[in-house]
């Protein structure tokens, strides 16, 4: 790979110990992947996620006087300040909270904490060259606005904002954006939850390990939450970077330009009962639940609407708790949504990601969930998830029963 | 005891350093995230590997999969454990398994896939990701 005078000086140490370090990781990915050169990016998203690698690596970035040459949005951990009123954390795990928002601070990190950049604050424009890590945000940023990353770690996405460079490799390179594998959508989905169960059906369903890109038809209309969805459990059940939607993304216009001229072969078909079978693969026995958790990723200020219009004024028997953005939950509370989610016994929860110690007091107990990736990160904390949509996991926490 | 050819392959390093283990071979993409640190043990349902150690090992497989976060801490977990896998041998490279495989030091080697598939589970394995040699013992 050949590297710039300015490359070459980041990684002799001419900019620090954090720089070189953040320099020889990209050049080793540059090297696996045979990149030529290194590019400016104009972007970047780093999943924070406040375990222990992140806390080590970003700690020492800080301790070699690394500082963002382009600061990024991060992830969320969990918010210190809502958290404190929450039973059950010790001080050790408010501090382990505590050192990540130093070091992401002394990094000129964007303190966003939210998993959905892409809807709010840092949004593309088609062809921009980026760095985003994070399930469904570079699906989104590759698939929905046309913009180029490459399926980032939270390191090396930290390592590009550090330099402001990438690798130039994969789809940051017009002939690798070509659709692989076409997958089509026979039943019509009319709810954002059937995207969670597509997402995570279809590595299943083409048998496909390695990281590739479908081409979907079938499918009409998808909102903004339908394509967070999808990216986010393309990304948990397998590993992709990528999808077209004839007719919808701006690179698939049609089948054929999807695939670049290329025949797009015999392809998958994606079945009512596909779906059905996902759920109950995945899904823990309908019963009474004690919780539910919503917001992986992030519920918008749209699914907030949604939620509050279901409750009707009724009350939550079992614990209501709603992850979503700093912003989202601002405008929810202007407008008055939260108010009406709170009057019920619910909670909207900014900053917080659900694979983290806060939900403490809900680890070892069964809860409802519209998400697959969610309740598959959670079995590590020994959370157990009953699979619905936001609008039945509203009556189920209404009822006390999935 | 009859003396096994020792097979020598090329491959593609992305991680340096070397290291030597018996094969465990996946036929199924690794999450580092669902091992247990303690006993190295994949803990994934209906992993091909479900209920195996990995630590110490040469750990065979397709290539990583999870969400961008949980491949780095998943490892890192392992590797303070002492239940890392030795070396890593992939049929192909995803950027988020490079990543944490050079940060957190264990050697990553790719093999062309007629290589790939000579590799037998117990096989003890020698991996050189600086040379970009796998050496079948």
């Amino acid at each position: 790979m050949k590297l710039t005078a300015q490359d070459a000086e980041m990684l002799e140490g001419a900019h620090g110990a954090g720089t070189a370090l953040a320099m020889e990781v990209l050049v080793a990915i540059g090297r696996a992947f045979d990149a030529e050169q290194m590019c400016d990016i104009t972007r970047a998203h780093v999943a924070l996620s406040n375990q222990d690698a992140d806390i080590w690596f970003a700690e020492r970035l800080v301790a070699g006087g690394a500082v963002c040459k382009v600061p990024p949005t991060v992830n969320p951990g969990f918010c210190l300040e809502f958290f404190r009123h929450v039973p059950g954390l010790t001080s050790e795990d408010m501090s382990t909270m505590e050192r990540t928002e130093a070091a992401y601070r002394a990094l000129g990190a964007q303190l966003t904490y939210s998993c959905t950049p892409y809807l709010q604050g840092n949004v593309p424009y088609f062809g921009e060259v980026t760095a985003y890590s994070e399930s469904s945000a570079t699906p989104y940023m590759n698939s929905v606005y046309g913009a180029r990353t490459n399926r980032e770690s939270a390191q090396s996405a930290l390592c590009a904002a550090v330099t402001g460079r990438v690798p130039v490799y994969g789809l940051l390179l017009e002939e690798n954006r070509k659709g692989q594998v076409h997958v089509h959508v026979e039943p019509t989905l009319s709810d954002e939850f059937e995207y969670h169960l597509l997402g995570y059906a279809v590595p299943r369903i083409t048998g496909i390990q390695t990281a590739f890109i479908p081409v979907f038809t079938g499918i009409s209309a998808m909102t903004p939450e339908a394509h967070m969805n999808l990216g986010a459990e393309l990304n948990t059940g397998g590993n992709v970077p990528m999808y077209h939607v004839v007719g919808l993304t701006p690179e698939a216009p049609t089948l054929e330009a999807a695939f670049h001229g290329d025949p797009p072969g015999d392809g998958f078909v994606v079945t009512a009962k596909d779906l059905d079978e996902q759920r109950e693969m995945l899904s823990a026995a309908a019963g009474p639940i004690e919780f539910a958790l919503l917001g992986c990723p992030h519920l918008s200020l749209d699914q907030l609407r949604a939620i509050a219009a279901r409750i009707g004024g009724r009350h939550f028997k079992a614990e209501f708790w709603v992850q979503t953005s700093f912003r989202d939950k601002e405008l929810a509370e202007r407008m008055g949504v939260a108010q009406v989610i709170e009057q019920a016994g619910g909670h909207l929860v900014p900053d917080t990601c659900i694979d983290q110690v806060a939900w403490k007091h809900l680890f070892g107990k069964k809860g409802v969930t519209d998400s697959l990736k969610g309740a598959y990160y959670a079995k590590r904390r020994d959370m157990d998830f009953v699979l619905r949509s936001v609008g039945d996991c509203v009556e189920a926490a209404v009822k006390g029963e999935a | 005891m009859s003396a096994r050819e020792v097979t020598v392959m090329g491959c593609r390093g992305a991680a340096p350093g070397r290291a030597s283990g018996p094969a465990v071979v996946s036929s199924d993409a690794i999450c580092f995230y669902l091992v247990d640190p303690p006993t190295g043990k994949v803990i994934e349902p209906g992993h091909a590997i479900e209920g195996r150690p990995i630590g110490g090992s040469v750990l065979v497989c397709p290539g990583g999969k999870g969400s961008s976060v949980v491949q780095a801490d998943g490892l890192y977990q392992l590797s303070k454990a002492g239940t890392a896998p030795a070396a890593i041998v992939v049929e192909e490279f995803d950027t988020v398994l490079v990543a944490t495989a050079v940060i957190m030091g264990v050697p990553l080697v790719r093999c062309a896939p007629q290589d790939f598939v000579r590799i037998r589970d117990g096989d003890v394995l020698e991996v050189d990701s600086d040379e970009e040699a796998v050496t079948i013992r």
